[in-house]
C-alpha cells in the first residue's frame, strides 16, 4: 500500500461509533478524493480482500506466518500431547529427578535478600549493566588471577543471557572488525547462524562432529580452520558443545589454539555451561583461559541461564579481551553504542541475584555445591541410559552417551526415527536426534530406552 | 622474547616489554577504534554524580523523583515483588513474552473493551521497555517494508534516531516544535504530513512528547488522523508516559483511540519504565494492529523471529510484576492512585517553577512551563545558557534545554528558578 500507492485504502470503517464526527470526516474525505488526483481507484466501499470489519489494507498484508522455532516448537508440541507417559527432551532446561524445574536454594536466598532490602531501587542500570556483576563475571570465566583482568585489558558488558551477549559482540564485530566472516562448527545451536546473520556477519562452517564415531572430527576441524582467511572470526563452544556434547580434549584445545593464533583468527567463545559440564567451574573454563592467557585477544559470551537456573531472567555477559587497557576502554564505549539503540540498558533483577551470590563467599560455595549436584545428576542419567540400552541389547555402539558431556546427547538417531519415537512413545526431542539429558529421570529412563530400542530396530 | 616470557611478568618493565613484543607480532584488532561520544542524556547523570557540590541538582534523565529528590519504588510494585519472591521457577518465557502481561498491557493502550482485542486482531509481544519495542518494530519494518522510511518529529528523544539507523531504515523528519511559541508547529506539521509520499511511516509520541512536553490538542489529533487516512500513512505510536502525563491513563491514550476510531492499523510501543517505576526491569510491549486474527498470528510470529536472534526471550521478573499488579483489582487501583500522585506532583512543580520565575521578574514568558505536559519541560534555553547553569550553579540537564520536572522538588525549585533567571535575564 505504501510503495506504489496504487491501492485505495478502504474507508468503510467510518461507519463505526461516533457517527456524526465520522460522517463529517467521511464527507470531507469524499470531497477531498473527488477533487484530488490521489490515485486511480475511487472506491470507498470495503475492498473484497479486506478484513471482516472492512479494515483498511495492512501494509503487512504480504506476511506469511513464520515457522515455529525448531527447538522451542518441541515444547509447544509436547504441551499439546495428552499422553500420561509423554517425555520432553527438547529444550535445554534442567529438570529435577521429579521432572520439575529447579530454582537453586542459593538463588532463592539471594532473591529474598534483594526483596527485603528496602533501600533497593529499580533505576536504570548503566548501559553496560551492573558494575559488580561485570567484574565478577569476568573473574568467573577468566579466573580470579587472570593477568588480562589485572591489567585492565578486559571490557565486560552485561547482556541478555548468552543470546544477547553473542548478538552484541557480533554487531560490534560487524562495525569495527576488518573481517566479517564467522566460522561456526557443524552442527551448532540453531540460533547461532541467525544471531550472526542479523548482526551483519556472513556465516561459514567448519567440520566438527563426526557421525561415524559420534565424536570430534579433529582432522576436519584443523583443515577447515587452517584454510580460513587470516583474521576470520571463529565461534568456539567453551565446553559441553550444543547439540553434540562432544568437546575437544585439553591437548586438542592446545592445538586448536596454536592454529588459531598462527592464522590470526579471532576466537569468539560461547560459554553457556560453565560448571554444568564437569561440575567444576575452573575445569569448564579451561579452554577460554588458555586463549586469554596467551596474550592474544578474544571474545567470550557468558550465560547464567543454566548454571544458575536463571533462564527467564536473561542474565549474561560479553567480555572482550584486548591487548591494552586503553583499547579495552575504547571498546567499551563502542559497545555502548550497539546496546543503546537495542534496549538502552540491561535488566537489573537477574544480574543483581548473580552479583549477590558471586560476591559472598558462603553463597558462592553453596552455589558450587548445587551446581555440582545438577551436573552429577546428568552424568548419572547418561550412565543409566547407556546401561539400559546395553541390557536391552539395542544394536549399535552407545558409548557416546557416556563420552559426550553436558546437557545434551547427540544420539545419532535420524529424523524418521525421531518422528517414530514421538508418535509411538510420546518422546519429544529435536529432529536432529538431540536429547536433553536434563529432562530424564531414573523413572523415565526405561521408557526412553524402550523407545530408542524400537526406533533402531524398526525404523531405518 | 621467549626469554622474557619464561622469566615471567615479574616486573612492570618486563611485562610491558613482553606485551609490546607480542603487539608487534600480530595486529592489535581494535587499535583503530575511536572512543565513542558519550550518550547525551545518560552522560548528564554521570557528570552529576561526579560533582561534589552540595547544591547540585539533577534535572537530566527522565526518572521520577519524590519531593525529597529520591527515587521511588511504588507500593504496588513492592507488594507484587513480595508475592512473587519464592516463585516456582524462572523458566524461559515464550519468545513473545508473558501472555498475561501482554494482554493486560494491550487493554491499557487499546481500551478494556476494545473490539480489536476481542477479535484478536492485535499482534503483540513483550519487549525490552520502550527502546526494545521501537527497535523490534524498526527491524520488522525493515524486513517487511524494505523500501519504507520513517518520519521522525523534530525534536525527538535522541535514541529514536539511533534505533531506526541501526535497523537500517532511512529517516526523514517532520516539523513539530515551534521554538518561538514553545508550542506545536501545527501548520508545518500538517504540510509535512500532506507532502510525504502516500503510505509513509510516521513516528508519533502518543502523549507527553519527549523532550518538548508539547502535545497536539484533541481536535488537532483528529485532523492529523484524518490526514493520515487521506494519505494512507502508517502511524507508529511511542507511548512511554501513559498515566504520567495527565494522571489518567485513559485520557493519555486519547490520541491512539482517535486513530483507532478512524480505523487506522497502528503500531504501538509501550513502556512501564516510568508509569510503574520499573526502569531497570526493562518491561514493555510492541503491538501491531492487523486486518484479522490470521494476519495477527502471522505478524506476531515474525516479530518473534526478530526477537529470537537478539535475546531469545524477554526477562520474566518485570513482566511478572506487571501482570501481578494489573491482574489484581486492588493492586491495580493502588497503581492508578500512585501514578496520579506522581503526575500531580509534577504538575505542581510546573506551577511552582513558573510562579517562581514570574515572581523574580523574568522578562521572558514562562507560560510554556505549565502548558507543556509530562515529565519534561522544553525551557527554550540555549546550550550556552545550559552550560552556565551547570558550571555556575551545578544544575545538570541536557544541552537542548530540556528540564526533567521529575527532578524538581519544593526544596530546589527556588534555587532552580533563580539560576534560570540569572542565565536568561539578559535575553
Amino acid at each position: 500500500m505504501h510503495g506504489g500507492g496504487n491501492t485505495s485504502p478502504s474507508f468503510s470503517s467510518f461507519s463505526s461509533s461516533s457517527s456524526s464526527a465520522a460522517d463529517r470526516r467521511l464527507n470531507a474525505l469524499v470531497r477531498h478524493l473527488e477533487g484530488s488526483s490521489l490515485n486511480g481507484s475511487r472506491s470507498i466501499a470495503a475492498s473484497p480482500t479486506s478484513g471482516s470489519h472492512g479494515a483498511p489494507n495492512s501494509v503487512f498484508d504480504h506476511l506469511v506466518r513464520a515457522p515455529e522455532d525448531p527447538i522451542l516448537g518441541v515444547t509447544v508440541a509436547y504441551n499439546k500431547d495428552p499422553s500420561p507417559v509423554k517425555l520432553n527432551l527438547g529444550v535445554g532446561a534442567y529438570r529435577t529427578e521429579e521432572g520439575k524445574p529447579l530454582v537453586l536454594n542459593v538463588v532463592r536466598r539471594a532473591e529474598q535478600m534483594l526483596v527485603n532490602d528496602s533501600s533497593r531501587v529499580k533505576e536504570y542500570l548503566p548501559i553496560v549493566g551492573l558494575s559488580d556483576f561485570n567484574k565478577l563475571s569476568a573473574k568467573l570465566i577468566l579466573g580470579a588471577d587472570s593477568p588480562a583482568i589485572q591489567e585492565n585489558r578486559v571490557s565486560t558488558v552485561q547482556c541478555l543471557s548468552g543470546t544477547g551477549s553473542l548478538r552484541v559482540g557480533a554487531e560490534f564485530l560487524a562495525r569495527h572488525y576488518h573481517q566479517h566472516t564467522i566460522y561456526i562448527p557443524q552442527p551448532t545451536w540453531g540460533n547461532h547462524p541467525k544471531v550472526f546473520g542479523l548482526a551483519g556477519l556472513s556465516v561459514k562452517t567448519y567440520r566438527y562432529y563426526d557421525p561415524a564415531t559420534r565424536g570430534l572430527n579433529f582432522q576436519g576441524l584443523l583443515e577447515d580452520l587452517g584454510s580460513a582467511p587470516s583474521g576470520a572470526i571463529v565461534l568456539l563452544h567453551a565446553c559441553a558443545h550444543n547439540p553434540t556434547g562432544v568437546d575437544p580434549t585439553i591437548h586438542q584445545w592446545e592445538q586448536i589454539r596454536q592454529l588459531i593464533r598462527s592464522k590470526a583468527l579471532l576466537p569468539f567463545f560461547d560459554s553457556a555451561y560453565q560448571g554444568f559440564a564437569s561440575g567444576n567451574l575452573d575445569a569448564d573454563a579451561e579452554s577460554v583461559r588458555m586463549f586469554a592467557k596467551d596474550g592474544g585477544e578474544c571474545l567470550v559470551a557468558q550465560s547464567y541461564a543454566k548454571n544458575m537456573g536463571l533462564y527467564g531472567e536473561r542474565v549474561g555477559a560479553l567480555s572482550i579481551v584486548c591487548r591494552s587497557a586503553d583499547v579495552a576502554s575504547r571498546v567499551e564505549s563502542q559497545l555502548k553504542l550497539v546496546i543503546r539503540p537495542m534496549y538502552s540498558n540491561p535488566p537489573i533483577h537477574g544480574a543483581s541475584i548473580v552479583a549477590t551470590i558471586l560476591k559472598d563467599r558462603s553463597m558462592y560455595q553453596e552455589w558450587t555445591i548445587e551446581l555440582k549436584a545438577m551436573a552429577e545428576r546428568i552424568i548419572s542419567m547418561r550412565q543409566q541410559l547407556f546401561d539400559a540400552l546395553r541390557s536391552r541389547g539395542t544394536p549399535g555402539d552407545w558409548s557416546h552417551i557416556i563420552k559426550q558431556i553436558g546437557m545434551f546427547t547427540f544420539t545419532g538417531l535420524n529424523s524418521k526415527q525421531v518422528a517414530f519415537m514421538t508418535k509411538e512413545y510420546h518422546i519429544y526431542m529435536t529432529s536432529d536426534g538431540r536429547i536433553s539429558m536434563a529432562g530424564l529421570s531414573s523413572r523415565t529412563v526405561p521408557h526412553l530406552a524402550d523407545a530408542i530400542h524400537a526406533a533402531v530396530t524398526r525404523v531405518a | 622474547m621467549a626469554q622474557l616470557l619464561r622469566s615471567g611478568c615479574s616486573g612492570r618493565v618486563l611485562c610491558s616489554g613482553a606485551v609490546g613484543a607480542a603487539r608487534s607480532m600480530s595486529t592489535a584488532w581494535w587499535r583503530h577504534v575511536e572512543p565513542a561520544a558519550k550518550d547525551p542524556i545518560l552522560g548528564v547523570t554521570e557528570a552529576f554524580l561526579a560533582d561534589p557540590s552540595p547544591n547540585k541538582v539533577n534535572v537530566g534523565v527522565g526518572a521520577y523523583r519524590d519531593d525529597n529528590g529520591k527515587p521511588v519504588v511504588l507500593e504496588c510494585v513492592r507488594e507484587a515483588e513480595r508475592r512473587i519472591a519464592g516463585n516456582l521457577n524462572m523458566e524461559y518465557l515464550p519468545m513473545g513474552g508473558s501472555v498475561n502481561m501482554v494482554e493486560e498491557t494491550l487493554k491499557l493502550a487499546y481500551g478494556e473493551n476494545s473490539d480489536l482485542l476481542k477479535d484478536k486482531r492485535i499482534a503483540a509481544v513483550q519487549a525490552l521497555s520502550g527502546t526494545g519495542a521501537c527497535r523490534l518494530f524498526a527491524d520488522f519494518q525493515k524486513r517487511f517494508s524494505p523500501d519504507s522510511q520513517i518520519y521522525i518529529p523534530v525534536p525527538t528523544w535522541a535514541n529514536h534516531h539511533n534505533i531506526w539507523r541501526d535497523a537500517h531504515v532511512p529517516q526523514r523528519t517532520f516539523h513539530y516544535y515551534h521554538p518561538q511559541s514553545r508550542g506545536l508547529d501545527f501548520a508545518s506539521m500538517m504540510d509535512d504530513i500532506k507532502n510525504a509520499p502516500n503510505g509513509s511511516f510516521f513516528l508519533l509520541h502518543a502523549c507527553a512528547h519527549n523532550p518538548t512536553g508539547v502535545d497536539p490538542s484533541e481536535e488537532q489529533w483528529r485532523e492529523i488522523s484524518h490526514q493520515f487516512k487521506v494519505k494512507g500513512h502508517f502511524a507508529f505510536f511511542d507511548m512511554a508516559y501513559q498515566g504520567f502525563a495527565s494522571g489518567d491513563p485513559e485520557r493519555d491514550a486519547k490520541s491512539i483511540r482517535i486513530f483507532l476510531e478512524d480505523g487506522h492499523l497502528i503500531g504501538c510501543a509501550q513502556s512501564y519504565a516510568k508509569n510503574m517505576g520499573l526502569y531497570g526491569q526493562r518491561v514493555g510491549c510492541l503491538s501491531v494492529v492487523c486486518e484479522d486474527e490470521k494476519q495477527a498470528v502471522a505478524v506476531k510470529s515474525q516479530l518473534q523471529q526478530l526477537a529470537r536472534p537478539m535475546y531469545s526471550n524477554p526477562p520474566v521478573h518485570g513482566a511478572l510484576i506487571v501482570s501481578t499488579i494489573l491482574g489484581d483489582p486492588d493492586l491495580k487501583k493502588l497503581w492508578l492512585k500512585e501514578v496520579k500522585g506522581m503526575a500531580d506532583r509534577i504538575i505542581g512543580m510546573r506551577t511552582a517553577l513558573r510562579e517562581n520565575l514570574e515572581k523574580l521578574g523574568s522578562p521572558l514568558s514562562w507560560e510554556h512551563v505549565t502548558k507543556q505536559i509530562g515529565m519534561f519541560c522544553y525551557s527554550g534555553m540555549t546550550p550556552e545558557q545550559v552550560d552556565r547553569l551547570t558550571k555556575e550553579y551545578h544544575i545538570y540537564m541536557t544541552r537542548n534545554g530540556r528540564i526533567s520536572m521529575a527532578g524538581v522538588t519544593t526544596g530546589n525549585v527556588g534555587y532552580l528558578a533563580n539560576a534560570i533567571h540569572e542565565v536568561t535575564k539578559s535575553g
